[in-house]
């Protein structure tokens, strides 16, 4: 067992268990917790992925961002006084049928991801990802680039603006 | 067993069903909302797998950047969206919001 597997298994489990948490926890703040160490988890696949620049954007975007969002929504959207906002589930047949759907979803997915010849090139060693993104995004992606922006921009302004008590 | 493009996509594709399931089985907008959290964070795993298994290709860390970007436009506009909901209904389940269809 050499460290890099010993640290993919860990963040793995980490990001299973916290997802399964999200998934089959009663309590909203709870979720919104396993939510947390999910990104976490995922972060540091990233970086196991030599994608070091995208697990900081991660971790700054999604848990200093979205995951605030999420928890102040959580707050704003229900009658509460302690931890214990639940969330309802649906009927029963619903509950059967998404089980029914997520399970054949997931065999079907894990089978294809096995038995598919995926195109594959062998591992160079990478010493910066910050500076080919930079050049990318200044040069091929230079218009997606501003318009996400300006994206960002026109989003947030609406968000603003419909979120205001009139 | 060596860690390959296989194991990280495992990996994804739990997390996609298990977000899958979040949205299929919850009442609450906001539950839907990190459910939807889920399958994009599997979605950018699979770019950057296949981003370091074809030998370093920087395609996929950009298609992550604007994954997440617009993730975070989407929670915002959507948080606003419920926020204006609540102050309607009093709740935010998505099954009771069903003013339209009567």
């Amino acid at each position: 067992m050499d460290w890099m597997k010993i640290a993919f298994f860990g963040f793995a489990l980490i990001v299973i268990i916290s997802a399964g948490g999200i998934a089959f926890s009663r309590k909203m703040m709870y979720s919104a917790f396993s939510l947390l160490f999910t990104f976490f988890g995922v972060a540091g696949l990233y970086v196991l992925l030599n994608a070091d620049f995208i697990a900081v954007t991660q971790i700054m975007v999604y848990i200093g961002g979205i995951l605030i969002l999420i928890i102040f929504g959580i707050m704003l959207t229900s009658k509460f006084t302690d931890l214990q906002i639940k969330s309802g589930t649906t009927g029963i047949v619903q509950i059967t049928f998404a089980t029914i759907t997520t399970l054949v979803g997931a065999i079907f997915l894990i089978v294809t991801y096995f038995n598919t010849e995926w195109y594959q090139q062998p591992l160079v060693s990478v010493t910066t990802t910050v500076e080919p993104i930079g050049m990318l995004l200044m040069t091929k992606y230079f218009l997606a680039f501003q318009i996400a922006a300006i994206l960002l921009l026109i989003a947030f302004i609406g968000a603003a603006k419909i979120a205001r008590r009139k | 067993m060596e860690i390959g493009l296989f194991q990280y996509l495992f990996v994804s594709g739990i997390l996609f069903c298990l977000g899958l399931f979040t949205i299929l089985t919850r009442k609450n907008a906001i539950m839907v909302l990190m459910g939807l959290e889920l399958i994009l964070n599997s979605a950018n795993i699979n770019f950057l797998a296949f981003a370091k298994y074809s030998g370093m290709n920087f395609e996929g860390h950009i298609a992550t950047l604007f994954v997440i970007i617009l993730a975070a436009a989407e929670v915002a506009v959507a948080l606003a969206i419920f926020l204006n909901i609540y102050q309607n209904y009093k709740h935010v389940n998505v099954d009771e919001i069903s003013d339209l269809k009567d």
